[in-house]
């Protein structure tokens, strides 16, 4: 585990810091939603933790009743060579995220993804449109309630 | 006979009662925040379409343009025409199933991405694949970079009116592939890969072709550097166009060739050395100028250091086995499925249930040729992933095309795709 950064993390957000595990080497730290874009600054900030580089940002649908959707930041130092994992958790009733574009304006696409895949909502994305469904399309596919198959007519098809 | 008012509009086809409605992509091309100003009254604003289908745009991206005169004012990018739906393919079979997907990623250098894929899930299992397999690795994954840089500067070439180069770096791909058929049985689709190694082993015969290959083709690439290299027009087109920071590639996400384009000496197989690039010997080509000049020259310098990557691999290629031992997470061998009785339970467990790793998640990347390729795997110890999300070097690279763009040209916007080099197989998922 990554203690000198986690411990960091923990005395500058002693309440937005929910959880730190590790598996397989990888650190993963539990964000509080309302918390993530300051622990974010200060990540990027901090000259001791440096992590200047969002890798990726994805979504997941754990599909259970509470602290269904969450999204993952994986994060990286260029300088020191290192990666750290955050995630917040949302609930289906409450899709809004904070997004991260202030800290990582490279967050902007991901973010779109995750709202096209899981309807994720990123207060503060200045351009959250679908990023490859059509337009008009209602469902969000990754969630584990969508059909593999899909749904028929929801796409709609010229007429013969 | 005098027709009534209502007959008249209802033979009106109702395509033109309602007016059109403004799409969305339409709308945030407009809402987008324009610096460049123009003040010559002959200058005018135009919204151009390029795409989804262009030779340019090496696929199916599609943009819209803002034009003033032929100065790019405003650009967006649409993605999705390509859109297969990988990640919710991959929740629904089980972990050898997907290998064969991701060929169909970065259908440039698909032998890079069965590799990267079955090391995120090695890492997950906790299995690690024998010397030779991991040598083999490397030696496919240099030669699927050097597939896609010479794909890459062929069609750079070609964008900015350079023909000859397309047709002799395809020349030297077409060898490539010969090798790439003779070492997995498949000229593009090659699930070479396998989870704890390989689908078979490398034989003497395509090791000497490798081995010839890599003889004859600094020579090659030594004609087509002179075909641009000092080449005036493919120069002029390319320098000083499609400008990134330093600063802007890393907050954008830019990587692999782009982001070393731009300054920043970051390559994965230095900063956290997978398989055996720890014990080769290597560097890594940095420009600092960011325009599309210093990003063909990264992957032409690239291009050198894989062929004495591959050599140094195949000097150094140990004999053994190139599956690891791990019965229960690694398929077994065909003739002993055959006849033994527990290869026979162990396939059977390993087709139908997959192999089950334990509760977690990995994020592991590779340096592939495009950039930063990884995959994120959470696991809830069943046979197949929960969620996988594949971090697409080319979806990353193209965010940042649209500032790229901006003041340029509307000739240089085919160079500056082309020197992105976005797949959108890869970009599409």
């Amino acid at each position: 585990m990554n203690t000198a950064v986690v411990d960091k993390l923990k005395a500058a957000f002693p309440a937005g810091i929910l959880a730190a595990k590790e598996f397989r080497g990888e650190t993963t730290i539990e964000v509080k939603k309302e918390e993530i874009v300051k622990v974010c600054a200060f990540l990027r900030d901090d000259p001791s933790c440096a992590f200047d580089y969002l890798s990726d940002l994805c979504g997941a649908d754990a599909y259970t009743p509470e602290k269904r959707f969450e999204v993952i930041y994986n994060v990286q130092s260029l300088s020191r060579r290192e990666r750290l994992r955050l995630k917040v958790f949302t609930e289906e009733s409450d899709l809004h995220v904070p997004s991260v574009t202030s800290i990582w304006p490279g967050a902007e696409w991901p973010e779109r993804e995750a709202f096209d895949m899981f309807g994720i909502i990123f207060d503060g994305n200045k351009d959250l449109r679908r990023m490859y469904m059509p337009e008009e399309f209602e469902y969000f596919p990754l969630r584990k309630d969508f059909p593999l198959m899909g749904i028929p007519d929801s796409i709609p098809l010229p007429r013969k | 006979m005098a027709r009534t008012s209502t007959d008249h509009t209802s033979s009106i086809s109702p395509l033109y009662e309602v007016a059109p409605k403004k799409s969305k992509i339409l709308q945030a091309l407009e809402d987008k925040d324009t610096s460049v100003q123009f003040t010559d009254p002959l200058e005018n604003e135009m919204i151009l379409n390029m795409g989804p289908q262009h030779p340019a745009t090496h696929g199916v991206l599609r943009l819209l343009i803002k034009l003033d005169g032929e100065t790019v004012v405003a650009s967006v990018p649409e993605l999705g025409y390509l859109h297969r739906g990988y990640e919710k393919l991959a929740e629904n079979c089980n972990y050898h199933e997907f290998i064969p997907h991701t060929d169909r990623l970065d259908y440039i250098s698909p032998l890079m991405n069965n590799t990267a894929y079955v090391l995120a899930v090695e890492k997950l299992l906790g299995v690690e694949a024998p010397k030779r397999a991991q040598y083999i690795r490397v030696i496919i994954s240099e030669l699927a970079r050097i597939s896609s840089h010479l794909l890459s500067i062929g069609a750079l070439g070609l964008d900015v009116g350079a023909v000859t180069i397309f047709m002799w770096t395809f020349r030297e791909r077409e060898k490539l592939y010969d090798i790439f058929e003779e070492l997995t049985g498949a000229r593009f689709t090659t699930s070479y890969t396998r989870i704890g190694g390989l689908s078979q082993d490398l034989t003497d015969g395509t090791k000497r072709k490798i081995e010839d290959f890599i003889s004859q083709f600094p020579a090659r690439l030594a004609e087509c550097e002179s075909l641009l290299n000092r080449n005036r027009i493919f120069v002029e087109r390319t320098d000083g166009v499609g400008v990134i920071s330093r600063e802007r590639a890393i907050a954008m996400g830019f990587s692999g060739p782009n982001l070393r384009g731009s300054g920043v000496s970051h390559d994965l197989r230095r900063a956290e050395p997978y398989l055996v690039y720890s014990e080769l010997d290597f560097d890594i080509p940095v420009f600092n100028d960011g325009d599309s000049l210093a990003r063909y020259y990264v992957r032409l310098g690239e291009i050198k250091e894989s062929v004495k990557i591959v050599q140094q691999a195949i000097d150094k290629l140990p004999e053994g086995p190139y599956n690891a031992l791990a019965p229960k997470k690694v398929l077994p061998k065909k003739e002993r499925i055959y006849t033994k009785m527990e290869e026979l339970i162990h396939d059977f467990m390993l087709i139908n249930f997959g192999a089950a790793p334990p509760v977690g998640e990995v994020y592991h990347a590779v340096e592939g040729s495009k950039g930063e390729l990884g995959f994120y795997i959470q696991s809830k110890g069943e046979g197949h992933p929960w969620r996988l999300k594949i971090r697409s070097p080319s979806f990353m690279n193209l965010q940042s095309l649209p500032q790229l763009l901006n003041g340029r040209m509307i000739s240089d916007v085919v160079a500056i795709i082309g020197s992105i080099d976005p797949v959108m197989g890869e970009a599409d998922k």
